[in-house]
């Protein structure tokens, strides 16, 4: 993943609520093999509609989405964030996200930022004609007519978008405390180990 | 497990599975069971790949596809396997075959007897159990704490990290205690007690928090019941929801083929016996619901939060206190093609979906074939799908001759799997029309592009099908 510090640049002032899963890629996108590609699909059924905000050519490209309360409701998909990745959305302002959109969101570098209602009426404003800085140095949110929001972040999640990190290498690095958990609950609560169960295979 | 100081149920489910606990709070937690499917594994399993990373634990890993995957034949008459149409669905589900043999996962498949919805395989095998973490690349996998297991939906990279690894990262959730008191009123049934809750907490209501689900109400129900209840706890914005091991959950597991067994059955019953929340353990929040309070219910708009009594009316978007509640709602009713003060039995239907993770259990069949015996699909209804969550659950039906009594009124009885619950598979409701279904979510274009959705139970979806519109099933029931 690549190293994520500061997003800039226009966004789209929605700030519609409750934006599900359904909305933001449909089911019909959700059977490609591959992470790529799904920017095609993004909000379908908005887009869809005339004069929609991500085809107005105002907007149309920005890296920051400003959306409202409870967005990425809905479905675990993580094809979601991916779609929202492939159009090149790199942050996301909302009052609320669901737990599970906003884990996707930073495992694939979009920064998740959350800010209280009154910010976020005063970004759209903002970002109808102009530009917003979202800088995880500083965790504010900035505009050239000096607004600045702090926001809070959590700290791994946060080191991990601004160094890039892989989280499944950072756990595999921690083998040695899994496996003594495993044998200790191989003694504790030995019906959990399932009979029958196939050996790993080894994949180059 | 004996501590001094009271705990819930999900405290000591979480302290059981910390492998290391983080200065921040967050904790590695072990993973005792993961379920793995078609549509959210490949990118997973291909990253596995491009790292040269293995799967840790196949053998607490159990792969069966359904969300993609036709409910009509999958064979021909002589046995042999029937090609998927779709080229995307069935290169899905050639990715799925190719990733289980490649990683020795263990793998219920398209034609097995086995293979069903994730959420109905787990408990039925007694894959799922009381006091474990077990997760899916899928959000209702909240349904399996109805047995006590802190049950979550994850993206797929953390399908990645649970196959590399067997762990998560977590933070410890806050708690929110849903009792509903009391008994439920006649007709009135545990899908009619999940969208009360959801009435009332609100989509977003259990954002941040795992809920726990008590009172006298949950307690009598099934573990079917209490499965449709925990299936939409995500829908309330809850990413779990646990309901307390009782004699009711020790009773259907026993016996099921990957339930502990002889001397381990005994030891793991001694535990699972403590795990219920301790006298005088604090819940971060607590929302009460009395049972007699609940009706036959449903959704009128496209969030699960819509919910209205059978024998109420579509509501005035202007009677709701929330001015951006009052422009979704101005929306929902538009996308529906419904209009304010109508009565809801007065919406006629054109579909019916009897199936999904939340209603395709046998009991749920059952409930169905009670109100549809004797009687007729409505000429108005153009689609009428019967989808038993498993091929156990399809077969134990046809030994009741619940297939029968479908087939004779003008079902289609299908084989296993998502079906029209999501529209990624053949199974759709065509734009504009309306389809009284007992999935779990009223989304816009869940059901197919324009789908206009309305959630209701298994008997008030038979009601709708054999009158053609809404209808309280109450109506139906004993009189005949
Ligand atoms: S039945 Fe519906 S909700 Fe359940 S797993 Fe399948 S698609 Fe998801």
């Amino acid at each position: 993943m690549d190293p994520v510090k500061k997003v800039e640049g226009k966004a789209y002032p929605w700030g519609a609520k409750n934006i599900d899963t359904d909305i933001i890629i449909p089911a019909h996108w959700l059977k490609t093999i591959s992470r790529e590609g799904l920017g095609k699909g993004a909000f379908e059924s908005i887009r869809a509609q005339p004069g929609n905000i991500f085809d107005d050519p105002d907007y149309a490209g920005s890296p920051i989405l400003i959306a409202g309360d409870n967005f990425g409701c809905g479905s675990s998909r993580e094809h979601a964030a991916w779609a929202l990745a492939d159009m090149g959305i790199k942050a996301v302002i909302a009052p609320s996200y669901s737990d599970i959109f906003s884990g996707n969101a930073f495992k694939n570098g979009i920064v998740a930022v959350v800010l209280p209602q009154d910010a976020i009426d005063r970004l759209i404003e903002v970002a109808k004609t102009d530009e917003v800085t979202v800088d995880l140095e500083t965790m504010t949110i900035t505009t050239p007519f000096q607004d600045r929001f702090a926001f809070d972040m959590d700290p791994f999640r946060r080191n991990c978008l601004m160094q890039g990190l892989d989280e499944v290498g950072l756990t595999l690095a921690r083998d040695t405390a899994i496996s003594k958990y495993e044998s200790a609950v191989d003694l504790d609560r030995p019906w959990l180990k399932r009979e029958g169960g196939n050996e790993g295979v080894v994949v180059a | 497990m004996m501590t001094s100081q009271p705990l819930t149920l999900y405290e000591k489910i979480w302290n059981a599975h910390v492998v290391e606990r983080g200065e921040d709070g967050t904790c590695l937690i072990y993973i005792d069971r993961h379920l793995v499917h078609e549509v959210t594994s490949p990118q997973a399993f291909e990253s596995l790949r491009a790292n040269g990373r293995r799967v840790r634990r196949p053998d607490l890993t159990l792969a069966v596809p359904d969300h993609n995957l036709p409910t009509t034949a999958r064979t021909d008459g002589a046995g042999n396997r029937l090609p998927i149409a779709d080229p995307e669905s069935a290169q899905q589900l050639a990715t799925l075959e190719r990733n289980v043999a490649e990683f020795g996962i263990d793998y219920f498949g398209a034609t097995s007897p086995e293979q069903g919805i994730v959420h109905v395989v787990g408990p039925e095998q007694g894959f799922t159990l009381p006091g474990s973490t077990l997760v899916c690349g899928d959000s209702h996998t909240s349904a399996h704490g109805a047995l006590g297991a802190l049950a979550f939906g994850i993206g797929t990279s953390e399908v990645e990290h649970v196959l590399a690894t067997q762990t998560l990262m977590l933070k410890q959730s806050k708690t929110m205690e849903i009792r509903v008191d009391g008994t439920l009123g006649y007709g009135v049934s545990a899908k009619d007690v999940v969208l009360a809750i959801i009435g009332k907490t609100g989509a977003a209501g259990g954002t941040g928090y795992v809920v726990e689900y008590t009172g006298e109400v949950i307690r009598s129900l099934s573990v079917e019941g209490r499965l449709t209840v925990s299936n939409m706890s995500i829908e309330g914005g809850a990413r779990a929801g646990l309901i307390a091991p009782d004699e009711t959950t020790f009773a259907y597991l026993k016996g099921r083929p990957m339930a502990p067994k002889g001397a381990q059955w005994e030891q793991a019953l001694a535990w699972w016996r403590t795990l219920p929340t301790d006298a005088g353990a604090c819940h971060d929040k607590v929302v009460t619901l009395q049972g007699s309070d609940i009706s036959p219910s449903l959704t009128w708009g496209t969030s699960p939060e819509d919910v209205v009594p059978i024998t109420g009316t579509v509501p005035n978007p202007e009677s709701f206190a929330d001015p951006a509640k009052r422009v979704a709602a101005q929306r929902s009713l538009e996308y529906m093609g419904l209009t304010p003060g109508m009565r809801m039995q007065d919406i006629a239907v054109e579909n019916i979906f009897i199936g999904s993770c939340t209603n395709s259990r046998i009991e749920d069949l059952r409930a169905a074939a009670a109100v549809v015996n004797g009687r007729r699909v409505a000429d108005g209804v153009r689609q009428a799908l019967i989808v038993p969550g498993s091929g156990l659950v399809k077969r134990q039906a046809e030994a009741e001759g619940l297939d029968r009594i479908f087939t004779q009124a003008g079902f289609e009885w299908r084989e296993p799997g998502c079906s029209m619950c999501l529209a990624m598979n053949p199974d759709k409701v065509p734009p504009g029309e309306r389809c009284a279904s007992t999935s779990n979510r009223n989304f816009v274009g869940r059901q197919g592009p324009g789908a206009r959705t309305h959630l209701v139970s298994p008997a008030m979806a038979a009601a709708a099908a054999v009158t053609g519109r809404l209808t309280d099933v109450r109506d139906l029931m004993g009189a005949r």
